[in-house]
Formats: C-alpha cells, sequence, structure tokens
C-alpha cells in the first residue's frame, strides 16, 4: 500500500496500481430510483490481473461490477453518477451504446446460463454475432480447450448446451464469453450455484484465463479471493446515512488486504466477524 | 391409526404423531378421485368414436376408400365423396395458421419483450383474449357484412391485375377461402397468442442477461435466444391454434361459400368437412346420415394425426434445443 496521508483521510483508503490500468472505473453514484446503492469508489482494473470483488451482502459488489459492463442499463431505474474508463473512452459515454460496450468487454453470471441450443452453437453465438468470417470451428475448438471442456465434449457438439451439469454449464459460459477474444471478462460469483470439484476446476480456470485475459471476479467466498485474486476491493455497507448504501472501504493486494488491512472493518471481516 | 415406532417413554409427550386413519382414508379417496376422473375421459373418448363409427360403418363398407378419394356429394345420385372436403379443410386452416401464427407470435413478442409498460401489455393481452369470447356465428355475420364487402376491391384488383397467378385466379363473388382464412386467423388468434405468451414468460430472466451480456441488440436477443428458447412452447401454441381451425365450423359454414371444389385460389368458394356436417345434416336421412357420420370420423382422424404430428415436432424441439429425453 502507498497510501498518502490526505488519502489516509478519505473513507476509501488509496490504491495506486502497479501495472497497466486497461479499466478506471471513477464511480461517484449509482442509483436504483432514489436509493443510493453505491457511493464514491475508485476501481481501478489492472490488465492481466484478477481483481476480487469482495463484501458482505448488500454492499453493492455485483452492482460496481455490472456497471462496467453496462449490464446495469437493463434495469429502467438504474442511475449511474461517474465515469468508467476502457481504453481511454468513458463507457457511459453519450454517444456510447451499451450493445457496444458489452461486445469487448465479457460477462459471466452467477447462474450458468446457456442458452437453449447446441454446445457448438452456444460457442460460436458471439463469433456469429460479430459476423466473423474466419474458420468458426477452429474458434469453436479453441475457446473449449481455454474454458477447459474440450475434452467433455468433442464428440458431442450438437447436443443441447442445457444437458451439460451446472460445473460443464458455467465453463460453457465461459468459453461462450472469451470465444471472441474480449479483453476484459467480468464475472459474478461464477461459482455459487456449483459444487467443490466444479468450483476447484472453474478456479483453476481464471488462473490460466488471466495470462491473456483481464479478470473482474465477484466472490463472496474470501478464500476464493485469496485463492485466485492478484488484488482485491473490499466494499462495505454504509448504514449511517438511513439506507444500506456500499462504498469501496478499502483496495488493494490481495496478500495485504487479507493480512495486513488499514481498515478496522477490513480487518472484522476478513476475520470473519461478520459476513 | 398407523403403527408408530418412535412413540416410547421419553418422546410420548412431542407433539409429533403418525397422520390419523381419516387422514390415509382422505389420501385413498383423494387418489381415487383423480383416477377416476383420467379414467372417465378415455372412456368418454372411446365411447364417442365407438358411437360415431358404429353409425359410420355402414357407410364405409360401402363407400370405402373411394369416399375419400370422391369429389361429389350428390344425395338424389347417392354418391359421396370428400375430398373436396378435406382440401379445404386443411387449406382454410393452414393459411388461418400462417396469418395467426404470425400475429399471434408478433403479439406475443410485443406484450412480454419489454416494448410496452407491463400494465398495458395486460390490458391489450385482455383484449386478445375477448376475441375468443366473441361467438362464432357474430364472427360469421361479422364476415358476411363488414370482411366481404371489405376484400371485394382488392380481391377484383388482384384477380384483375395478377389473375394468371393461382392464388388470384377467380374472383371474389361473396364467400370464398380468403374471408373464412381471416376470420379463421382471427379466431385462433388468442390461442396463439396467449399460449406465447407464457412461452415466453416462462424464459428466465438469467437468458436475457445471458443475451444481452453477449451484447445482442433487442432484437438480436429476440430473434436469436429468446425465439429458440420459446420454441417449443410456440409449437404447442400452433398445434392447437391449427387443431382449433380444423373444427371451426358456424363461421366457416357461412362464410366459405359451401361449394364442393378443389382449387388453389384464394377467392373461390369451398367448403370443410365441418361446414359440411353443419349444413348438411338437418335435411340428412338414410345413408346420408351414415355418410355424414364417415366424414365426421375423417375429420376426427385429421385433428388426431395433426396433434400426434405437432406432439412430435415438440418433443423432437424440446430434445434439440433444451437437451431433455
Amino acid at each position: 500500500m502507498n497510501a498518502t496521508p490526505e488519502a489516509a483521510l478519505d473513507t476509501a483508503a488509496q490504491f495506486s496500481p502497479q501495472g497497466e490500468v486497461v479499466m478506471d472505473c471513477k464511480l461517484d453514484k449509482i442509483f436504483y430510483g432514489d436509493f443510493l446503492a453505491v457511493r464514491s469508489s475508485d476501481v481501478p482494473i489492472e490488465k492481466g490481473k484478477i481483481t476480487g470483488f469482495i463484501g458482505p451482502s448488500g454492499c453493492g459488489k455485483s452492482t460496481v461490477l455490472r456497471s462496467l459492463n453496462r449490464m446495469n442499463d437493463l434495469i429502467d431505474i438504474f442511475r449511474f453518477e461517474g465515469k468508467v474508463t476502457y481504453k481511454g473512452q468513458d463507457i457511459y459515454g453519450k454517444k456510447i451504446d451499451p450493445v457496444v460496450v458489452r461486445r469487448y468487454i465479457g460477462m459471466v453470471f452467477q447462474q450458468p446460463n446457456p442458452f437453449s441450443m447446441s454446445i457448438f452453437d452456444n460457442v460460436a453465438f458471439g463469433l456469429r454475432l460479430n459476423r466473423f468470417k474466419g474458420n468458426i470451428e477452429e474458434k469453436v475448438e479453441k475457446a473449449l480447450q481455454r474454458a477447459a471442456l474440450w475434452n467433455e465434449v468433442k464428440d458431442k457438439l450438437k447436443n443441447s448446451g442445457l444437458s451439460l451439469s451446472g460445473g460443464q454449464q458455467q465453463r460453457l459460459c465461459i468459453a461462450r464469453a472469451i470465444a471472441t477474444e474480449p479483453d476484459v471478462l467480468l464475472m459474478d460469483e461464477p461459482c455459487s450455484a456449483l459444487d467443490p470439484i466444479a468450483t476447484r476446476q472453474i478456479e483453476e480456470l481464471m488462473l490460466e484465463l488471466k495470462e491473456r485475459y483481464t479478470l473482474a471476479l465477484v466472490t463472496h467466498n474470501m478464500q476464493q479471493a485469496m485463492r485466485v485474486a492478484d488484488t482485491t476491493a473490499f466494499f462495505g455497507v454504509d448504514i449511517s446515512a438511513g439506507g444500506r448504501t456500499g462504498y469501496l472501504v478499502e483496495m488493494g493486494n490481495t496478500k495485504e488486504v487479507f493480512e495486513n488491512p488499514q481498515e478496522e472493518l477490513t480487518r472484522q471481516y476478513v476475520a470473519g466477524e461478520f459476513s | 391409526m398407523a403403527s408408530d415406532p418412535f412413540q416410547s417413554a421419553d418422546t410420548a409427550n412431542a407433539v409429533s404423531g403418525p397422520p390419523s386413519a381419516s387422514d390415509y382414508a382422505g389420501d385413498a379417496l383423494f387418489r381415487f378421485i383423480a383416477y377416476a376422473c383420467a379414467l372417465l375421459i378415455v372412456v368418454l373418448v372411446a365411447y364417442i368414436l365407438w358411437k360415431i363409427g358404429g353409425q359410420a360403418l355402414p357407410a364405409m363398407q360401402e363407400f370405402g376408400p373411394s369416399f375419400i378419394t370422391g369429389t361429389t356429394w350428390d344425395v338424389s345420385k347417392g354418391d359421396y365423396g370428400v375430398l373436396p372436403e378435406i382440401w379445404g379443410t386443411l387449406y382454410s386452416s393452414l393459411l388461418a395458421l400462417l396469418l395467426g401464427g404470425i400475429f399471434g407470435v408478433a403479439i406475443a413478442i410485443f406484450l412480454t419483450q419489454g416494448f410496452i409498460h407491463a400494465r398495458l401489455a395486460a390490458v391489450f393481452r385482455t383484449i386478445v383474449e375477448l376475441l375468443a369470447a366473441i361467438p362464432s356465428v357474430v364472427y360469421g355475420l361479422w364476415g358476411i357484412y363488414v370482411l366481404i364487402p371489405l376484400l371485394r376491391p382488392t380481391a377484383d384488383w388482384l384477380h384483375e391485375t395478377l389473375g394468371w397467378f393461382p392464388l388470384f385466379s377467380s374472383s371474389l363473388n361473396g364467400p370464398g377461402m380468403a374471408p373464412a382464412a381471416l376470420v379463421l386467423a382471427i379466431m385462433i388468434l388468442p390461442t396463439v397468442a396467449a399460449i406465447s405468451v407464457d412461452a415466453f414468460r416462462r424464459i428466465p430472466y438469467k437468458v436475457k442477461e445471458a443475451a444481452y451480456g453477449m451484447g445482442t441488440t433487442r432484437w438480436e436477443a429476440i430473434l436469436k435466444v429468446m425465439l429458440p428458447t420459446a420454441s417449443s412452447g410456440i409449437l404447442a401454441a400452433l398445434v392447437l391454434g391449427f387443431g382449433r381451425a380444423l373444427g371451426e365450423t358456424m363461421a366457416l359454414a357461412m362464410l366459405i361459400g359451401n361449394s364442393n371444389q378443389i382449387s388453389v385460389s384464394l377467392f373461390a368458394p369451398a367448403n370443410t368437412l365441418a361446414s359440411l356436417l353443419a349444413s348438411n345434416f338437418p335435411e340428412a336421412s338414410g345413408i346420408e346420415v351414415e355418410a355424414l357420420m364417415y366424414a365426421a370420423m375423417v375429420l376426427l382422424a385429421i385433428t388426431f394425426v395433426v396433434n400426434v404430428l405437432g406432439l412430435m415436432i415438440q418433443q423432437m424441439t424440446m430434445r434439440k434445443f433444451e437437451g431433455k429425453k
């Protein structure tokens, strides 16, 4: 941590990333209608690393992650104040279509959600959507291999994606998301619906994927964050204003955050005193 | 009272205990009623088939398969054939399915995919469902007094300018295939729309999220994801709509023209099996009644085959898209 004296006075301990920042989220306020869901959180996402988002329920960690590829725009009453830059562009800029943002920043969801079509078509979906002209078979195979699913499904690519087990479905969703080679992959509690073995596989996969992609991971499981995240952002809930407003309490190298937290709240959370 | 192996001294005052004898009796009674209701339906269908089949048997023996290939229905000569009626039934129902299917699914998409506010969608849905509450005979009257005069200028123009095209090869002189199929389409619209709406509603939110998460526009999400996901439900809607169109009687008897001819022209009068039954029964006697019963059996067979085929296609899509055995 290189916390400056001024930053220490602020609620969120300042974090200065070492590497190249691929997405810079400077969030001021997120509203759902009149409800202030998240306030003042600066979350830089570094290239080639896994940034973990942890915190108690209702702290807004998923909301922040989903605002990174404008998934929250599906909710009518959602309002974002602040700036999220990707490749120097504010993705909330007036001229930016959320559809374009989502094509570059992929997402894997809490519940495995393959489309009701064949395994092949699931992975090829993004390629066809982007009118990819090259060899689709090759790309699909590569994506499935990177998602560590190829060996299990290579003989039944025509079967429905929904015929797979939960863990396989989630890896299929990862393959679908990475087939178009997005820069950033957002993962919203990707293992919460999976058993320990499938969780292990997905975690190993994440560590392999960070060689190529930048990952941001929301997790409710502190051990998972410790195992895979390079950088960890801890969000807390502020109930002082009457509502439940989430905010970034502390962000830093995962090891630092867990072993030597700067904030009392972080210490209590990582010690398991509340969750 | 059932035996209770857990009833021992130290738990004797616990609230838990076995179900009473009357609980078990209620269980048995409910199961009996459920079985009886299911059986009753089977018996009813079998009874109807047996009765109609029995009445149709003399005609079946006399005319055999030539009844199905015959093209005249002449009471004075005792010559009975229903090929034109079979053609008219299938042709009018297919046209209605095409129109009603496209509109019904379009309405379902419009009502469920966030184009209008949920409350407004509920109002729209009620209005569409009200179409199902209009009596058949009212549709028939509306067809005669409103639809046919409305269609005539367009039909005349189409016949005059594009008369070489088989679909427009005759002129509309009152009743005919086009007004009948149009009214039929309106009549099956609520069925198709309501069941398709349910099919779209059943799609979990996570599927929509997945589609938008891949960066689809709204149309891409609907056409490439939502529609395939809802396809088995939509197929069920189409099968039900088609079944309804096949059996529809009153409106068609009033609008189709009851003419024994086979024509692809949209403006030529035609006939359907149900309409043949409705218009000929009042004055029928002797062998004609038996022939009409035979025609009823043919209609039943067509409906049965269509439903079984539809179900098979639906199962196939379910296997293909949803991976269910």
